[in-house]
């Protein structure tokens, strides 16, 4: 049985489910109880579970300290901080005590940092893709689903690690609606989904841009060019294996992503493919990702910001150039 | 600064209401810290404790006399300054030596090193290399507490310059607001590393600050052991009460340097001598104890060679103990259930 629901749905459906098996869960944030964040995305359960939704004064670093010394004490927090942007005033707290406690002290932080990401509106500031930071400090499991099915599955799983979870919601897909199964529906962390196969390019993303790359595989299908859309789900740790066989196939790779390319998840993975796929490659790998800049107010300033759709379908083209030529 | 005169008395303590408790143990453990602190900076110069540490020579009273009025479930969290904590807390000095010599005998099998070293078996989630950070964590071990109607309380040390940071405040306002079980304990050594903190600190009192996050706030003489006892005490059984966090100041001084080796120009002989001279908690606790009755010199002498003798075996012991196995230089640094992992 499925449900029609959109993401924010599907991840109180999760949260809910959870904490109703399991009595350590509890959640901290700024305006919880009674709307249930800034994005609606834990409405309700503030009523539903009394005295487990706590809203908390605008402290980031108290908070992600509390959930760290909460999680070290028997319990199960969710830190949810409405922005990830907001993690920079918690940024000790993540990096230096949620990360460090099993590696340091052997005992796991089993806390989830929820923040919604992802670039939309509200400018430079509002608008930050830290996913790349995260997944590069060791301690920390990242987590990006882009449908609502996976993001109840991975809040899922993220509220049985042991581990700290930064669990990151796509601004863009808030309201996205999508099928749920109801009941028990567990993501794997760390297992990226093949959302379309194809054996003449394999196409690398996640969050709100699968579903464009999903857009350009579509139309380039009528080209007779079959694109393999790969949506990682999980940042850390990378579902490299799922990346490499789908290159072996296709010998071709396109890594996008809406983050600034220098530094980022895409680089990562272009790397490691060449390490351990080099001689099954026919082109060099493309890498699409925002341009190095805060993002602005602007709609258009936006848009001319982070990878449009014509953009991954020349990095795509390219790949199929006997140059390999730049996208 | 008053000039100090050789014959100068340390300045009496009162140990009224701590007949049941055992004050020798206390001094014996004050002894212990002592001589384990005085033992860091040779053995880092010499190249045995890679890096240098932070010690608490003169300390010792606020660490013993904080930690005895705590219960064995209740949590504790310390500053990077962090050895007297976890010798009051009954981290033992073999392995906590071995950790600072980066051994695989260390408490964290020389993953830790000084700042780090913890024993969460005794609810003691360590020292933290970032000022403020350790009370963050007593923040959330103190709702979890509340949350789990666990029974425990969570004090959090940090020193004077953590008062500067904010972090320490928001956590000090979320315990006052939601009325959690924590006593946040500020060691006032008077130095944020080399710089005065009355210097760069606001206003002219630390705990009038605290107050005015909505919790009782008390300063303690903290080369006082049983002051220091009394205090937290109280701040526990308010706590358990469900009347809320308490905010300690404790005045103290820390007689070495901010880190071993280190140059103190900051600061004058003067000054130094006459906390030594008057207020040394050691020197104080085993004045009382000898009038009380209830130490001799031959008592005192014997606890003394203790000390001596354990942090010896626990140098013997670090020093023999074997480098860490490199195979694990990456080990549990996550550890994903294979039921949730998805691709290995």
């Amino acid at each position: 049985m499925t449900t029609r629901i959109t993401l924010s749905q599907a991840f109180q459906q999760g949260v809910r489910e959870e904490m109703e098996q399991d009595d350590s869960i509890i959640v901290l944030g700024t305006d919880m109880v009674e709307r249930g964040g800034h994005f609606a995305q834990l409405r309700g359960i503030g009523t539903e579970f009394p005295g487990r939704v706590r809203d908390a004064p605008i402290s980031e670093a108290a908070m992600v300290a509390a959930g760290v010394g909460a999680a070290l004490n028997g319990l199960r927090p969710i830190v949810d901080l409405n922005f990830i942007d907001f993690a920079l005033g918690a940024m000790d707290e993540i990096v230096n005590q949620a990360a460090k406690a099993r590696f340091m002290w052997g005992r796991g932080v089993p806390l989830v940092i929820r923040g919604t990401a992802g670039i939309a509106f509200y400018a430079a500031q509002h608008n930050n893709s830290l996913e790349a930071g995260f997944a590069h400090t060791p301690g920390l499991l990242v987590v990006m689903p882009s449908t609502p099915a996976d993001t109840k599955g991975l809040i899922k799983s993220a509220l049985r690690s042991g581990d700290p979870v930064v669990f990151l919601m796509h601004k863009s897909l808030t309201g996205l609606r999508g099928e749920v199964p109801e009941g028990e529906h567990v993501v794997p962390l760390g297992q990226a989904a093949i959302r379309r196969a194809g054996d003449d390019v394999t196409l690398v993303s996640y969050g709100a841009l699968v579903a464009r790359a999903e857009r350009v595989a579509e139309r380039l299908e009528a080209e007779g060019i079959a694109v393999e859309v790969i949506d990682l789900r999980t940042l850390f740790p990378l579902d490299l294996a799922t990346i490499e066989a789908s290159v072996r196939r296709t010998g071709r790779l396109v890594v996008a992503s809406e983050a600034p390319r220098h530094g980022g998840i895409g680089g990562e993975i272009a790397a490691a493919i060449q390490e351990s796929a080099f001689y099954y490659l026919d082109a060099p790998i493309q890498r699409v990702g925002a341009l190095h800049t805060p993002i602005s107010h602007s709609p258009p300033l936006i848009a001319a910001a982070i990878p449009s759709e014509e953009q991954l379908e020349r990095a795509i083209r390219a790949t199929l150039q006997p140059e390999g030529a730049a996208a | 600064m008053i000039g100090v005169s050789e014959d100068r008395e340390p300045l009496p303590l009162e140990l009224a209401g701590l007949e049941s408790h055992d004050l020798v143990e206390w001094l014996g453990t004050m002894l212990l810290i002592r001589e384990f602190e005085e033992a860091l900076d040779p053995l880092c110069l010499s190249g045995k404790i890679p890096g240098g540490v932070h010690v608490a020579v003169g300390q010792e009273a606020v660490a013993v006399g904080a930690m005895r009025a705590l219960g064995d479930g209740d949590v504790v969290t310390s500053s990077h300054r962090p050895h007297h904590h976890g010798l009051a807390r009954g981290v033992a000095p073999n392995p906590m030596m071995a950790e600072l010599f980066g051994r695989a005998d260390g408490t964290g099998g020389g993953r830790c090193g000084t700042m780090h070293i913890a024993a969460m078996d005794r609810h003691y989630y360590g020292g933290n290399g970032i000022v403020g950070a350790g009370l963050g964590l007593a923040l959330g071990a103190a709702l979890a507490a509340q949350v789990r109607g666990s029974g425990q309380v969570a004090l959090g040390f940090f020193g004077d310059g953590a008062v500067n940071i904010g972090r320490v405040w928001e956590a000090i306002n979320m315990a006052a607001a939601w009325r959690l079980p924590l006593i946040a304990f500020c060691e006032n050594n008077l130095y944020a590393v080399e710089t005065p903190t009355a210097e760069v600190t606001g206003g002219d009192s630390i705990v009038r600050r605290a107050e005015s996050f909505g919790l009782p706030a008390v300063q303690v003489d903290g080369q006082d052991a049983g002051a220091v006892f009394r205090v937290v005490r109280a701040a526990r059984e308010r706590a358990l009460a469900g009347e809320g966090p308490t905010f300690v100041e404790a005045l103290t001084y820390r007689y070495q340097g901010h880190n071993t080796g280190q140059v103190m120009s900051y600061r004058t002989d003067d000054e130094v001598e006459e906390w030594k001279s008057l207020r040394d908690p050691i020197a104080r606790l085993r004045i009382a104890l000898t009038a009380a009755g209830r130490l001799d010199d031959d008592g005192f002498e014997a606890l003394h060679a203790a000390a001596r003798a354990q942090v010896a075996e626990a140098t013997a012991f670090a020093d023999a103990s074997p480098w860490p196995d490199l195979a694990t230089a990456d080990a549990g640094v996550t550890e994903i259930d294979p039921q949730l992992r998805g691709n290995p």
